[in-house]
């Protein structure tokens, strides 16, 4: 990039940029080789003055490429969420199809190392929802390329990237601990709960969503190797819903036990209710949590094959849902009222008290914004069932109020619970969205 | 162990062969008149520039001596070795196997870099045909699974002549500052594909002498290399220099007098942190190639 010669065509012009777009949109039409590539690049010196590694130099490639890399930004990919807003995206983002979560702890207690991390992840951030290759070291024969590659030419696919800390992030090693919000801690345990520490907490975690499995990974596992020295994998998940390919009037989503989820789910559309039931403001803890919101995380294995040997009935009475319709027992639509009074000629409760749609709907008062994956890892060795389930999220202004207030009715009395259990448990603050300029979390630390 | 390995010179080839088309399509320009900083010329390799590539003289020299120290102690550790084992003494021949193997991790990626001589010093069983299998590992079932030292006569006789053999042929073996570069890197791949997943020593379970040596040899060489990377990026030679220490303090709790623990006493904990230190290594090291310019 620090080419100051004009006639030559430098590693950062269009016509080389453009070669994500040959195969697709044809930016240009006009092909780069990539004998051509090499050409350029060994007259521009690409690399020498900006290659390395660690946070710093990502940095610093990527901000001597941003200008001309926006261009081809602005050319195409109209499936690019923005990654910078008022508030992150990833969680009134409609679900895109898959899912690659991943929670991470700090090897450092250097909190300048971790506002470096975050640094370099915003400018990575930046490239992987907009379907950029990450840093501009990625044609030097001597060097391994910034980006790993495999989502090079294909579209950002609706990637969002949300990042969130753990309460362990708050708990002195950073020098952090009166920033902790006062509900801010690991949930109570409650009550089937069969946690497994492999999947539980995490200092850090970055959820990646996008239409493209590949795109997904591809995120994670540059974010992951970019917070090397800084930060290591603690745990990992991959979730899928059903694509919207498959069902492209986007119905509501069904698990993997076969019915609808997340019909109860509050608008996102609107706007008072997300700040009612999502979005932390003034008045509710530190400042630095204005505009953002609470993430649950928990794993839950379901009892996949002992679910299959139940009655339609037995089901349908479990969830309070019919299973073709979604809609509540007695009713014809899903979106028709969940009316938990009614009763039949016997006086008998239609829709059963002890229904997960009845206890999760409880009085109505409560409420949080759902947005789960189904997840699916292969076969359990020990018995030789299929080891799959439902890695549910939720987002919510108050973990304690609303997410753990629920939770209790539900584990203590949910018919479902005969069908499934909790290996898994997290809580994440995702921070306020990110500015143009700044950077991820940055309202924590300064 | 690795047998397939990147032709250096083939690399650093290319690379003068396209910047050089590069000269000639743009007006005249010279590969070199494009680098705009003195930094940039003084570290490039790259086309006509002929004095750059002797700024890496000196450090290839000390390499080459240091490579050639420990191919004489390899050999000299070897034959004690091979001595025990030929004289039966089961016992000695197993507390001289590890030690001696440091001496040749330290420097592998050279030995890989001269033919047959890694498969046939280094080959674990199934790497090879089972007739050609030979060489350490050979030996390491024999002492450790069959427990005895017998039938491992003729086998240690020749693994004495193939460290001979290397030890004679790095004298005049090709080492450029490329092969110092991918060098590096490779000692650290070597631990994290076999070390760290304690396939390497699968009978005697010493992996932890050999995760030693490749990070020691790899460390011989970034201070090999500091100097010219201190004036291409200080941050990133400050940057290794720092994992460096740190996976070295993650590995002092394992040694033992002069040696190291069983890797079969790491706990699944240890054995991930280790890894993850590695990696946080390996991954600012692979970026020293940056002085060898584009």
């Amino acid at each position: 990039m620090k080419d100051k010669n004009p006639s030559n065509p430098g590693p950062s012009s269009p016509e080389l940029n453009s070669k994500e777009n040959d195969s697709s949109t044809g930016f240009t039409g006009k092909k780069v080789s990539r004998r051509d590539m090499l050409r350029l690049t060994g007259v521009g010196g690409l690399g020498l003055l900006l290659g390395g590694g660690g946070i710093g130099s990502i940095i610093a490639a990527r901000s001597a490429a941003a200008p001309n890399r926006a261009v081809q930004a602005s050319a195409a990919l109209a499936d690019s969420i923005p990654f910078f807003g008022e508030h992150q995206a990833g969680i009134l983002t409609p679900a895109q199809n898959f899912l690659c979560f991943a929670a991470f702890d700090l090897t450092t207690t250097n909190l300048s190392d971790v506002k470096k991390l975050f640094q370099a992840w915003t400018t990575t951030a930046a490239s992987l929802t907009s379907g950029q290759l990450i840093g501009n070291v990625n044609d030097n024969p001597n060097l391994p390329p910034t980006d790993t590659g495999e989502a090079d030419g294909l579209s950002p696919s609706r990637c969002t990237l949300t990042f969130g800390v753990g309460p362990s992030f708050f708990d002195g090693r950073l020098g952090l601990g009166s920033q902790r919000p006062a509900s801010f801690q690991d949930l109570p345990v409650f009550t089937g709960d069969n946690l497994e520490p492999q999947w539980c907490g995490g200092d850090l975690c970055v959820q990646a969503c996008a239409d493209d499995m590949q795109v997904a990974f591809h995120a994670i596992r540059n974010l992951a190797r970019i917070a090397r020295g800084t930060a290591v994998l603690r745990w990992t998940q991959e979730g899928f819903q059903r694509s919207s390919g498959a069902d492209p009037k986007g119905a509501t989503p069904r698990n993997l036990l076969g019915f609808k989820d997340g019909t109860g789910n509050p608008d996102v559309t609107d706007r008072k209710e997300m700040d009612t039931v999502v979005w932390n403001n003034s008045g509710d803890g530190p400042s630095w949590m204005n505009g953002g919101t609470y993430m649950a995380v928990r794993r839950v294995m379901l009892r996949i094959e002992v679910w299959d040997r139940s009655n339609l009935s037995d089901q349908e009475a479990t969830f309070g849902r019919h299973r073709q319709t979604g809609a509540p027992i007695g009713a014809k639509d899903e979106f028709d009222d969940l009316d938990l009074k009614a009763t039949d000629a016997s006086g008998k409760l239609i829709i059963p008290e002890n229904s997960h749609s009845a206890l999760a709907h409880g009085d109505g008062t409560v409420k949080m914004l759902r947005r789960s994956y189904s997840y699916s890892s292969g076969m359990n060795l020990k018995t030789g069932q299929l080891d799959a389930g439902l890695l549910f999220i939720s987002f919510q202004r108050d973990l304690v109020k609303q997410f753990v207030s629920i939770q209790q009715r539900l584990s203590k009395i949910d018919k479902l619970n005969e069908y499934m259990t909790h290996t898994g448990s997290a809580v994440f603050a995702c921070f306020p969205g990110t500015r143009k300029g700044g950077y991820i979390g940055q309202s924590l630390l300064g | 162990m690795k047998f397939s390995y990147v032709v250096p010179v083939g690399l650093l080839a290319a690379s003068i062969l396209f910047a050089g088309c590069g000269s000639n399509e743009n007006n005249g320009n010279t590969a070199s008149d494009s680098n705009t900083t003195a930094d940039a010329q003084v570290a490039t390799t790259a086309p006509g520039t002929t004095e750059a590539a002797a700024d890496f003289t000196a450090a290839i020299d000390k390499y080459r001596t240091y490579v050639i120290e420990q191919c004489d102690a390899f050999v000299k550790e070897t034959e004690n070795f091979i001595n025990a084992v030929k004289e039966g003494k089961l016992e000695e021949a197993k507390a001289l196997y590890a030690p001696a193997r440091m001496y040749y991790e330290r420097i592998e990626p050279i030995a890989e870099a001269l033919g047959d001589l890694d498969p046939n010093i280094d080959a674990r069983e199934n790497d090879v045909d089972a007739t050609e299998w030979r060489g350490f590992h050979r030996i390491e079932k024999s002492l450790w699974v069959e427990k005895t030292t017998k039938g491992m006569e003729t086998t240690a006789d020749i693994l004495l002549k193939d460290a001979q053999l290397l030890r004679a042929k790095v004298e005049t073996a090709d080492i450029d500052a490329n092969l110092l570069v991918t060098g590096a890197v490779e000692l650290l791949n070597e631990v994290s594909s076999s070390k760290v997943t304690g396939e390497e020593e699968r009978y005697s379970h010493t992996d932890l002498y050999d995760f030693v040596a490749n990070v020691e040899g790899a460390e011989k060489i970034y201070e090999l290399l500091k100097p010219e990377l201190a004036k291409i990026d200080p941050t990133l030679e400050q940057t290794i220099g720092e994992r460096f220490a740190a996976l070295k303090t993650e590995l002092a709790p394992f040694k033992v007098g002069e040696g190291y623990v069983s890797y079969e006493e790491l706990k699944e904990e240890e054995v991930r942190k280790l890894s993850q230190s590695l990696d946080a290594l390996a991954e600012p090291l692979s970026n020293m190639g940056t002085i060898l310019g584009v």
